[in-house]
């Protein structure tokens, strides 16, 4: 290995950082016996990786470096930890201590363990997607609670009390048996599905999307599918991610505002993305029945392989939502079929599909709900009706960008 | 292996009615199926016969008829069990045949 410029490391370090932190973490838990430590030990081995990449040179697996350095301190730490007489943290307590492993070959894919800790079903929700961001991803705390605008102490506290339920409870590091893993894995897609829908439209916030966390997103979904690439759900996700980032470039304008998929220039959709995914939304709608995310990506299929706004399948896309409303009876699916009824048929009954929601409890603070009104009330010649509707989205909607596009579309009422 | 408490729930209304019955055939099955992880456990009376002892923060206590939450749902028993990890835990606590549900407690260890 030759010497390498500072710059060089820093981008290898840097690169490193985000291809292999899980694989890295995921092989440390193991020998560290605890997440915590397991951390410790495998941000030590990055900031060594900084200090002695420049001098010995770049290693050749930067990843296999990093995971043999991480276990090695993760190891010492335990050794000392155990000489203080300290009660050894058992995260792993079964497992054999493997700390004497050196050959960058042998290293095991522990990933999918990691995954299946972080989304365990006895961890509340938000501390699964944050502890996934965090520990998947490699993430750090602020960024976390950035990503989710919460203060940083409380997403501190609430990664906290997470890894401590992990500890007291032992929550298992460990792959599901086969008769659970249907359903955990199904908790795990949710929350890569909420990471990347949080990036493509940010609750709130200046810009409509938050392209790294949608990143993130798609990367998750492409190390699931890597570690799982049997599961027709996994597919289906990767699809749905894909074909929507497809037309990611073409959702906004110069100046950030939002376009809607009716007036998006489609010649600056991801053909790549769409190519990739119909492959794998084939794949996933082979198992009968299709699954959620596979229905919802044949949707968006629909969408990216129409030529234009007014070729678009509606009715198709109508069958859809049908086929969803059957797995996955919730408000928003139903408030996105009453969109498209309103396509396929026509917008007054759209408008009477979507009225019918209104009474909906998980739709009260729905901002698109209002937002759909508004539309089919103006393609129905309503503009009164049409103003009170796009004023209550407007003051439902955090988002900045889309604040402006209501805004437009009130003064647009105007003449 | 760890411990790990479960506390069974049950409407209050259900557990007055059985009150006095023998144990029911579904927990006589559920015992016996999982007699290797049970360490101990017990049926409760209903709430209404049990007692809180409150500290009164000067030394007293104050003793008041009842549980510390009333609640349509009570407490109406317990195991203590042992098990690999969580996920064994919460298999058991699903076998469980209560009526309402169960909390699965992971037991300190202290040293």
């Amino acid at each position: 290995m030759a010497r390498a410029a500072g710059s060089e490391v820093a981008a290898a370090v840097a690169h490193a950082h985000r291809r292999e932190w899980a694989f890295v973490l995921a092989a440390t838990v193991r020998v560290a016996g605890d997440i915590d430590a397991a951390e410790e030990a495998v941000q030590d081995a990055y900031a060594s990786a900084l200090s002695t990449w420049g001098g010995n040179g770049i290693p050749s697996n930067p990843g296999a470096w990093l995971t043999v350095t991480a276990r090695r301190r993760a190891l010492d730490m335990r050794r000392r930890a155990a000489t203080a007489q300290r009660a050894l943290p058992k995260l792993l307590g079964r497992e054999d201590d493997d700390g004497g492993f050196t050959d960058g070959d042998d290293i095991p894919d522990d990933r999918l363990r990691l995954i299946f800790t972080c989304c365990h079903p006895a961890l509340p929700f938000e501390a699964r997607v944050a502890l996934t961001l965090r520990l998947l991803c490699g993430l750090s705390t602020a960024e976390v609670a950035r990503a989710f605008l919460v203060p940083e102490a409380t997403m501190a506290a609430r990664i906290t009390r997470a890894k401590k339920k992990i500890t007291a409870a032992h929550i298992p590091y460990r792959v599901p048996s086969a008769d659970e893993l249907h359903e955990r894995v199904d908790g795990v897609l949710s929350v890569v599905y909420l990471v990347y829908t949080t990036g493509h439209t940010a609750p709130s916030g200046a810009d409509l999307m938050r392209r790294d966390l949608a990143e993130r997103g798609v990367e998750l979904a492409r190390l699931l599918r890597e570690l799982l690439p049997a599961d027709p759900d996994v597919a289906g996700l990767l699809a749905l991610v894909l074909l929507t980032e497809a037309r990611r470039d073409a959702r906004v304008d110069g100046n950030r505002d939002l376009v809607l998929l009716e007036n998006q220039d489609r010649s600056k959709w991801d053909r790549h993305a769409v190519t990739e995914g119909v492959a794998l939304l084939r794949e996933a709608l082979a198992s009968r029945p299709p699954g959620r995310f596979a229905l919802m990506a044949a949707i968006a299929a629909v969408h990216d392989e129409s030529g234009s706004w007014s070729g678009t399948d509606w009715q198709e896309i109508l069958g859809l939502y049908d086929l969803l409303m059957e797995r996955w009876p919730s408000p928003v699916v139903r408030l996105n079929r009453a969109i498209a009824l309103g396509f396929a048929v026509g917008p007054s009954e759209g408008l009477a599909e979507l009225d019918a929601l209104g009474a909906e409890p998980q739709l009260a603070r729905y901002p698109y709900l209002a937002a759909a009104r508004g539309d089919f009330l103006v393609r129905l010649g309503r503009p009164d009706e049409a103003r009170v509707a796009f004023e209550e989205a407007l003051i439902l909607t955090d988002n900045e960008a889309e604040q402006r596009f209501l805004r437009a579309r009130l003064s647009g009422l105007a003449g | 292996m760890s411990k790990y408490l479960i506390l069974i729930y049950q409407d209050e209304a259900v557990t007055r009615q059985a009150e006095g019955e023998s144990i029911s055939a579904n927990y006589q099955e559920f015992m016996e199926r999982r007699g290797a992880s049970l360490i101990s456990g017990a049926a409760l009376h209903p709430s209404s016969t049990a007692t809180s002892i409150r500290r009164d923060g000067a030394g007293g206590f104050v003793v008041t008829d009842g549980p510390f939450a009333e609640s349509k749902e009570t407490l109406g028993g317990y195991y203590l069990v042992e098990a690999a990890d969580l996920d064994e835990a919460l298999q058991i606590g699903k076998e469980v045949p209560a009526g309402v549900g169960v909390e699965v407690w992971p037991v300190r260890v202290v040293s």
